[in-house]
């Protein structure tokens, strides 16, 4: 369909986006890369009366090494992030994830940064955010801030980052030697997961985030304490549905994404450790 | 052989009838109910009215909007009136997307704006979306003048007790055909321009020539003041994109009075509501056998869903009934078939259209019978085909069979697929318990092509005094590549080049008559009017040749370099171009002779023709997780003699992917309010290239006696052969597990669930 009518803003600056936001209060959305934002205003389930374009600070479009962690720019595309050397180097889960995303043009179009704070459970990236303890850098009127993964995703289409706020930049930590799988279940190469599981494994500790096995993107603690007390990966699959509310639909009820939520991150504890 | 139309298809050279710039062109959008069942109370339009843009809101009478008059739209003349579709819908709402006002605009987002600031009140009343349900005796009736829901009902020997009677063993089974949308890449729409006191309307249509005629029946116009035409660009149809719809008409009256041109640009969540659905059938089934496989009587029972307002999706269990005995001989046959009213979008035809429903129930149950009776499902097949020499035959359908080689097709299909070493395989994995085991999926079927009459049509050819030549035909590609295959049979017949012919098709001003192009029926009606005309304008030729060459005219061959020579004399010849000169000339011509180069006819192929073949589907299934990789699928299909090979096997890969996405993908659902909850395409799964693999496409060519090219239908085999071969094979994956059917479409979940609960 046509989105309702809008008004259009280019921000040429973080701090230009920063004072466009304080201007519009909650009237305005921001516009990253667009791939979640603009169905939803094409159905008309949002009608911002103003678009703040932020798809053009390249200058937040990056990724360096920050000494133990990797600083990826909010505005980096998922294709930059994919086929990043250090990326693949650093954080392979990351690379990996990234690979799943929908396809080819929402690759390019679509950002880390638009992927975080849209905080849809279904959605494959805050799963690794969990899994290897991400830091998100959020700048405001008052300067940046950081909020770690396990509180920066609060509830469905939520998350810690304020209406004034823009997030900058993702600190991933550097995990060259960790084992690590990312398990996709879906029905269609561009679809969401039905289910999904990040899982990285790092001196004997285990991270698990889990796509779409709750109201919001989820950390599977009970495997990860599985795993540290010596569990084998069946034994701390068993886990993976504990503590979760995953919702029913068309593609799955909650048994089966519960049973799914199982086989997955066993295949992916498999993997991560062979 | 390339197709001439994929340059301008690969390059976006193409015109689609929303590329069309027509100027003073206004808008028009439908708004839609959003409520199944409902009687409409009031309607305001004070705030849309207002906004900008608006030209016009239009709504039933008694409402505050401006009233169109038009007559309720049948789609179906055989369908009787009371069960028409007012348009705009008045006092009721039937489905959600019934058009309950429509708004003409400068601009479409304009006239979408003001839809969406329209308000309705509604008076919900009981929903009826299962077919099943719609008959019980406690069903609400939703049009009470026609007493009960069944709106059309059709069958074989009802009263001649049971077919299988006597029988040593009956398999049962009750399936469901699911209801499915066509997707056609571009959705629907119309641009509607008057012109004084004609009209003339551009349509994205598989028919416009005989649109026509039911668009100036709808507006009461006279069809002579009407003109219909398809841009060169029209984005697929597969069945639904023919016939008049409502819109067309909504939109073609706005525009006389408005006397503006009017567009209507269908958005895909619109299309996958107003776009007539498909398939939708309960199928049931019991078939005997006596003790050593041979079948003795087959008993069928079907409900058909028609949808809110019945169209051609309520009649299809007619063709249901012309293919339900398929390629078995049966002794005894019962078929009993209604179709029903609910209030969900109307079913149409879509490709298979009626047909497949026969073959997924026939085939289905001789994979459970030959599970239960512990027998190869491909030999208890090859035991009950109906044998090469018994060919033509008339079936209990009252099809007339015109050839078939089923056996042949069967046999080819499994030594392609290596048959055997598939069962060794699947032993392996059974006996290794893998949690990914193997499953092999047969099915044989015949179908009908240029069906219910449609085996007539329209074509044309003429040379024209520059040697070049134009042929026209009643048909109307959409994608087929009918100027390739056209031009072809023109060019062998007369010897000219294939870039010399020009396909002219789809215009009311330069094809008098036409069908259209569905059913499968295009080259074995047109291609062989276009044959016969070419033959014809040949022949004529060669009388006009030997006159001015003075030769006999058994001695006139075609010309090397083109034109008509004197047999073993080159330097006697003449032209394309001097010949259809000369033929317009009154000194040149002998006497007698009509002026022109030139033909026309409507070739008759006396009746529908029956292409075959047989399907081995090879899966992968994932039993801990349900999810199914195909592995291979053989194809063996035939459709008579083939024209161009690569535009055959460009059909059976279409059919066979549209197939598969009816066994494992897709799905138009409804929740117990007739709510779509698959109305777009991340809920509606069509599969992409990612999900599939590629078809292994073979070919038997048994000519069909009925026409002269030999040939029989291609579009639709695909679809028809493949469905039930990947149903079997997902199935036999698991039914050493216990599992004895599953519903399609098979998702990892429901695979899951059956493997769950065969074991608990
Ligand atoms: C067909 C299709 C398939 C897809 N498949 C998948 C998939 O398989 N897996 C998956 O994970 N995702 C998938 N996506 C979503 C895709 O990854 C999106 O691009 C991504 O989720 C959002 O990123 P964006 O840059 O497009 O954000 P936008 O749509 O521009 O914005 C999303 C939201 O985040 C806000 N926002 C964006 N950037 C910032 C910022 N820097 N600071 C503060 N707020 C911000 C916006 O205001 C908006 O509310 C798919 C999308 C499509 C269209």
């Amino acid at each position: 369909m046509i989105p309702a009518a809008f008004e259009y803003k280019r921000a040429a600056s973080a701090e230009e986006a920063l004072a466009l936001l304080a201007e519009h209060g909650d009237e305005a959305k921001l516009l990253a890369g667009g791939h979640s934002l603009i169905p939803l205003m094409k159905y008309r389930l949002a009608a911002p009366s103003v678009l703040i374009d932020i798809g053009r600070l390249t200058d937040l479009s990056y990724v360096n090494d920050g000494g133990d962690h990797l600083a990826v720019g909010a505005l980096t595309r998922h294709r930059d992030v994919e086929i990043n050397d250090l990326v693949g180097a650093q954080a392979p889960l990351l690379a990996a994830a990234t690979r799943h995303v929908g396809d080819p043009q929402v690759r390019h179009r679509g950002t880390l940064g638009g992927s975080l704070v849209h905080g849809d459970p279904a959605s494959d990236l805050p799963s690794v955010m969990l899994a290897m303890g991400a830091t998100m850098v959020v700048t405001g009127p008052n300067g940046p801030r950081e909020i770690g993964a396990d509180d920066f995703f609060t509830g469905f289409l939520e998350t810690a980052v304020n209406e004034d706020e823009l997030l900058t930049e993702i600190r991933v930590p550097k995990m060259p030697d960790a084992g690590y799988s990312f398990q996709k279940f879906n029905r269609r190469a561009q679809d969401w997961a039905i289910v999904g599981c990040a899982v990285v494994v790092n001196d004997g500790q285990a991270g698990v985030g889990l796509v779409n096995m709750d109201s919001r993107p989820v950390r599977a603690a009970a495997v990860e304490a599985a795993v540290a007390s010596g569990a084998s990966p069946s034994e701390a699959a068993d886990a993976a549905a504990v503590d979760v509310d995953p919702p029913a639909d068309l593609n799955a009820t909650v048994e089966f994404r519960q049973h799914l939520a199982r086989v997955l991150t066993r295949r992916g504890l498999e993997e991560a450790t062979a | 052989m390339l197709r001439r139309e994929d340059p301008t298809l690969l390059t976006g050279a193409d015109e689609y009838y929303d590329d069309l710039k027509i100027p003073g062109l206004a808008h028009v959008h439908f708004v839609r109910s959003t409520i199944a069942h409902a009687t409409i109370e009031s309607v305001d339009i004070s705030e849309a009215e207002g906004m900008p843009g608006v030209l016009a809101i239009y709504t039933a009478e008694g409402y505050p909007g401006a009233d169109l008059d038009l007559a309720p739209h049948l789609p179906m003349p055989l369908l009787p009136p009371h069960l028409a579709m007012p348009i705009p819908a008045k006092d009721r709402v039937r489905f959600v997307g019934d058009i309950v006002a429509v708004v003409v605009a400068e601009t479409q987002a304009q006239a979408i704006d003001a839809g969406e600031s329209i308000w309705f009140d509604y008076e919900p009343l009981p929903v009826v979306v299962d077919p099943v349900a719609a008959i019980a005796p406690d069903a609400p009736v939703l049009f009470e003048e026609n007493g009960s829901n069944i709106c059309f009902a059709v069958g074989i020997a009802q009263e001649d007790g049971d077919p299988c009677e006597g029988a040593a063993h009956i398999t049962e089974l009750t399936m469901t055909s699911q209801r499915l949308a066509a997707v056609p890449i571009e959705p629907n729409g119309a641009i509607a321009i008057p012109e004084g006191a004609d009209l003339m309307y551009w349509l994205p249509s598989q028919s416009p020539i005989s649109t026509r005629d039911a668009l100036a029946g709808g507006l009461g116009l006279d069809p002579a003041n009407v003109r219909v035409a398809a841009p060169t660009g029209v984005g697929g149809g597969f069945g639904p994109k023919s016939g008049a719809y409502a819109e067309m008409l909504l939109a073609g009256k706005a525009a006389q009075t408005l006397g503006r041109p009017v567009k209507w640009t269908e958005v895909r969540s619109e299309n996958m509501v107003s776009l007539q659905h498909g398939r939708g059938m309960v199928l049931k089934g019991r078939m005997g056998f006596d003790a050593d496989g041979t079948i003795v009587g087959f008993d069928a029972e079907v409900i058909a869903e028609a949808g809110a307002y019945p169209a051609i999706g309520a009649i299809l269990i007619m063709f249901t009934q012309t293919m339900i005995q398929g390629v078995y001989t049966i002794p005894k046959l019962r078929y009993d078939a209604k179709a029903v009213v609910t209030n969900t979008t109307p079913t149409g035809a879509y490709r298979g259209a009626g047909r497949p429903e026969a073959t997924q129930l026939l085939e289905r149950l001789l994979d459970l019978a030959a599970d239960e009776m512990n027998v190869d499902p491909a030999d208890l097949r090859r035991k009950n085909l109906i044998p090469a020499d018994a060919f033509p035959i008339t079936t209990h359908g009252g099809a007339n069979y015109d050839s078939g080689e089923y056996v042949a097709a069967l046999d080819k299909a499994l030594e392609a697929a290596d048959y055997p070493a598939m069962l060794a395989e699947q032993k392996a994995r059974r006996d290794s318990a893998d949690p990914k085991q193997i499953g092999i999926g047969v099915s044989t079927y015949v179908e009908v092509t240029a069906p219910a009459g449609l085996h007539v049509e329209f074509g044309a050819v003429e040379v024209d005094t520059d040697g070049k030549v134009t042929a026209r035909v009643g048909t109307s590609a959409h994608g087929q590549g009918h100027v390739t295959s056209f031009s072809m049979i023109v060019a062998d017949m007369l010897g000219v080049p294939m870039e010399d012919v020009t396909i002219v098709q789809s215009d009311t001003d330069v094809i008098p008559r036409g069908s259209g192009t569905m059913g499968s029926r295009s080259l074995q009606t047109a291609g062989s009017a276009v044959h016969v005309a070419s033959e014809t304008v040949l022949d004529k030729a060669k009388q006009l040749a030997a006159h001015l060459l003075e030769a006999s005219v058994a001695d006139i061959v075609k010309a090397d370099g083109g034109g008509l020579q004197v047999a073993g004399v080159p330097a006697n010849a003449l032209s394309w171009a001097e010949l259809a000169t000369a033929a317009s000339d009154d000194a040149k011509r002998p006497d007698g002779m009509d002026p022109g180069l030139a033909h026309e006819l409507d070739f008759d192929g006396s009746d529908a023709t029956f292409p075959f073949g047989a399907h081995v589907s090879y899966v992968e299934v994932d039993t801990e997780t349900g999810q199914v990789s195909l592995l291979r699928h053989v194809a063996v299909d035939d459709c008579g003699r083939i024209l161009n090979p690569m535009i055959v096997t460009g059909q059976q890969h279409g059919g066979i992917a549209q197939g598969v996405a009816q066994a494992l993908f897709e799905h138009v659902t409804y929740d117990e309010d007739g709510n779509p909850t698959a109305g777009n395409l991340m809920d509606y799964a069509i599969p992409s290239a990612a999900e599939l693999i590629s078809w292994e496409t073979i070919n038997t060519e048994t000519p069909s006696p009925r026409n002269p090219l030999g040939a029989k239908g291609i579009g639709e085999s695909g679809t028809i052969g493949s469905t039930p071969a990947l149903h079997n094979a997902v199935i036999d994956a698991v039914s050493h597990l216990g599992v004895r059917h599953i519903e399609m479409p098979m998702t990892p979940m429901k695979i899951w669930n059956a493997i769950q609960e065969a074991s608990s």
